[in-house]
């Protein structure tokens, strides 16, 4: 019996031949991920059960992105960047890329990617449930807690149990009113938000691979949504070139035997799908543009790891070009490197953020700012009864600030098409 | 490690995430500080919209007024409890505010683990659905001898699956005491 893709990295981070599904397995971890929510309570328990004495295990595979409560007036918030600042500077960490200087980098999922972190054949562990976007570069990545990341600090290793694997594959070409966001949303309202739960989630087929590195990192972005262990796409010539762009680190690219075993194999032809949307208040209650057309919105946002890459704004800039938006619209480019992109490429002649100001959106800076709510000061925070459609992952009861909110999620053309309405609108009205 | 958790359940719904949990607003006080991390336990469960905070019937606060620990010392929820975000204040503010074992039929993976490696509490996989046998407020005891749970209020035993390979960390209070028991650090 052959091994899929996940399997085999798995393997070869425990030192072993082969491991099977349901396994608990002890490995090495080549990348450890922090940001300013878990990265101080993850540097407590380090010291706290390492003692005095306690050592990194390797500095040079720790990295530390602030990127969470940034740009805020909150005290508490404001410590915990300061924490991260003093830690980064007792233990000398190359990686950390600080608030206020020309390192920063904001969302750190993308900014794994842009750094040369994602390297194919990898095993990477984040504080963060969405560290699974990294599989997007064909290398094991998932989320963990603070205790298993302090476990990691100290000691470089970790346990997991080996996960089944499920296997989804999109045959066809991409309509041009289509995004991966469609995708990852279709899918979830197939398997539900826990249809994943301790498994891998293999993306296959030609459609995924016509897709850039940023539309499929917003593929893998969302298997945590299904509640997935990881996400993943096997490394061809497009990672490659990526990766190579960022990092001269040697990389390993392992694909899934023909005769690797799936607990379930899901087929779709991209030429039938329509636009999704997810309604309140989870990201499986899926339903066709169509059907929720119309529906009055008082906010959009476009940003966030899933929908505030470069790509997601290239779909959104020619829709809202020349328009002017119904109700306040909110851009917040993931990084600070997008945010740069941003004045860079145009359409039209005109530069994509200078469409986005002349449409009446308001730009944010690079930081998850209201993808999850956060302080009261939040760029782009649901307020009362907010209706908000938005690029983002989550739209659990309060996700995205106000607990009244309601958020439909879409994908970045989705979005724009509505922002130009201000109601829900179906991006094929545009396209 | 105990042989029996007894106390009052507070019972929830399916998809209980960690936004509803410890809202993200809260995630930036204190874990270590023992005066702030009290509010993780006044917060805990704060998002759970209010139809479904104390089922059967709703409208039951998990926290009263401005207290930090809850009456309740189990909670019963549905499937796939602790999805959403990684975040390990979760666990941590449900323990805060008192809370010892949940029984639920599913879990999302990281809070699962989070609940066991920083042994926070213990997350059992009930064997049927529970959260419409028991109510708010029945007292309840979990037996982890035999792996059941007894509603004292009616007598009603249900069995829970065995914890199996986490067992060995839950017993060991998190994954750091069993490293250190088992030689893996010293
Ligand atoms: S942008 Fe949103 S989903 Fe992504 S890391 Fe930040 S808070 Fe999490």
């Amino acid at each position: 019996m052959g091994m899929t893709i996940t399997e085999k990295i798995l393997a070869k981070a425990a030192g072993r031949e082969k491991v099977s599904p349901g396994e608990n397995i002890w490995m090495n971890v080549d990348v450890l991920m922090t940001h300013d929510v878990c990265g101080p309570p993850t540097i407590g328990i380090w010291k706290r059960e390492f003692g005095e004495s306690a050592k990194i295990w390797d500095k040079e595979k720790f990295v530390i992105f602030p990127d969470h409560y940034i740009f805020t007036q909150n005290s508490h918030a404001n410590r915990n960047v300061e924490i991260l600042r003093e830690f980064a500077k007792e233990y000398q960490i190359d990686n950390y890329y600080d608030v206020g200087t020309e390192r920063y980098k904001g969302v750190c999922h993308l900014a794994l990617a842009e750094e040369g972190y994602n390297v194919p054949g990898r095993v990477l562990f984040g504080t963060d449930s969405h560290t699974c976007t990294s599989g997007a570069f064909g290398m094991f990545a998932t989320g963990v807690g603070n205790t298993d990341a302090a476990f990691i600090l100290g000691t470089g290793r970790i346990w997991e149990k080996v996960p089944e694997s499920l296997k989804f594959t999109f045959n066809g070409t991409l309509p041009p009113y289509l995004t991966a966001k469609d995708l990852i949303l279709q899918i979830l309202g197939d398997i539900t938000t826990d249809g994943a739960t301790y498994r891998a989630m293999e993306f296959d087929g030609e459609a995924v691979f016509d897709l850039s590195m940023n539309e499929r990192m917003t593929l893998t972005n969302m298997a945590i949504e299904a509640g997935g262990m990881n996400g993943i796409i096997k490394a061809d010539q497009k990672t490659i070139d990526y990766v190579r762009e960022r990092t001269q680190s040697p990389y390993e690219i392992f694909e899934s035997d023909n005769d690797a075993e799936y607990l379930n194999k899901y087929e779709y032809d991209v030429s039938k799908l329509e636009p999704i949307v997810a309604k309140p208040h989870s990201p499986d209650n899926r339903d066709i543009v169509r059907n929720v057309a119309g529906t009055k919105l008082t906010k959009c946002y476009i940003g966030s790891c899933t929908g505030g890459k470069l790509s997601d704004f290239q779909f959104a800039a020619p829709i809202i070009f020349g328009a002017e938006v119904k109700v306040p619209t909110f851009v917040v480019p993931a990084s600070t490197e997008v945010a740069k992109q941003l004045e860079i490429e145009t359409y039209k002649g005109i530069s994509l953020k200078e469409i986005f100001e002349n449409a009446g959106c308001m730009i944010g800076q690079s930081s998850c700012a209201a993808c999850l709510g956060g302080p009261d000061d939040t760029f782009g925070r649901a307020q009362d009864k907010d209706i908000v459609i938005s690029t983002t992952n989550r739209n659990f009861p309060g996700r995205m600030g106000s607990k009244q909110s309601e958020v439909y999620l879409a994908s970045p053309l989705t979005v724009a098409a509505s922002a130009i309405n201000g109601f829900i609108t179906d991006p094929r009205d545009y396209i | 490690m105990e042989s029996r958790i007894t106390g009052k359940a507070y019972v929830l719904g399916n998809n209980i995430d960690t936004d509803q949990i410890i809202p993200a607003e809260h995630l930036v006080y204190s874990l270590s500080d023992e005066e702030e991390s009290k509010k993780y336990g006044h917060f805990a469960l704060s998002s759970v919209p209010v139809n479904e905070a104390g089922l059967p019937n709703g409208g039951i606060p998990f926290i009263e007024g401005e207290n930090w620990q809850a009456e309740y010392r189990i909670i019963i929820g549905g499937s796939n409890f602790g999805c959403g975000s990684s975040r390990e204040h979760a666990p941590f503010a449900l323990q805060k505010a008192g809370v010892k074992a949940i029984v639920a039929e599913s879990y999302a993976r990281i809070f699962y683990r989070n609940s066991v490696d920083g042994g926070f509490l213990i997350p059992y996989e009930s064997t049927q659905k529970l959260n419409n046998v028991i109510k708010t407020g029945d007292e309840v005891e979990i037996d982890l001898e035999n792996n059941s749970i007894t509603n004292l209020t009616d007598g009603k035993e249900y069995q829970l699956k065995e914890l199996g390979e986490v067992l060995p960390i839950v017993e060991a209070g998190g994954v750091f005491n069993y490293a250190r028991a088992s030689g893996m650090i010293s």
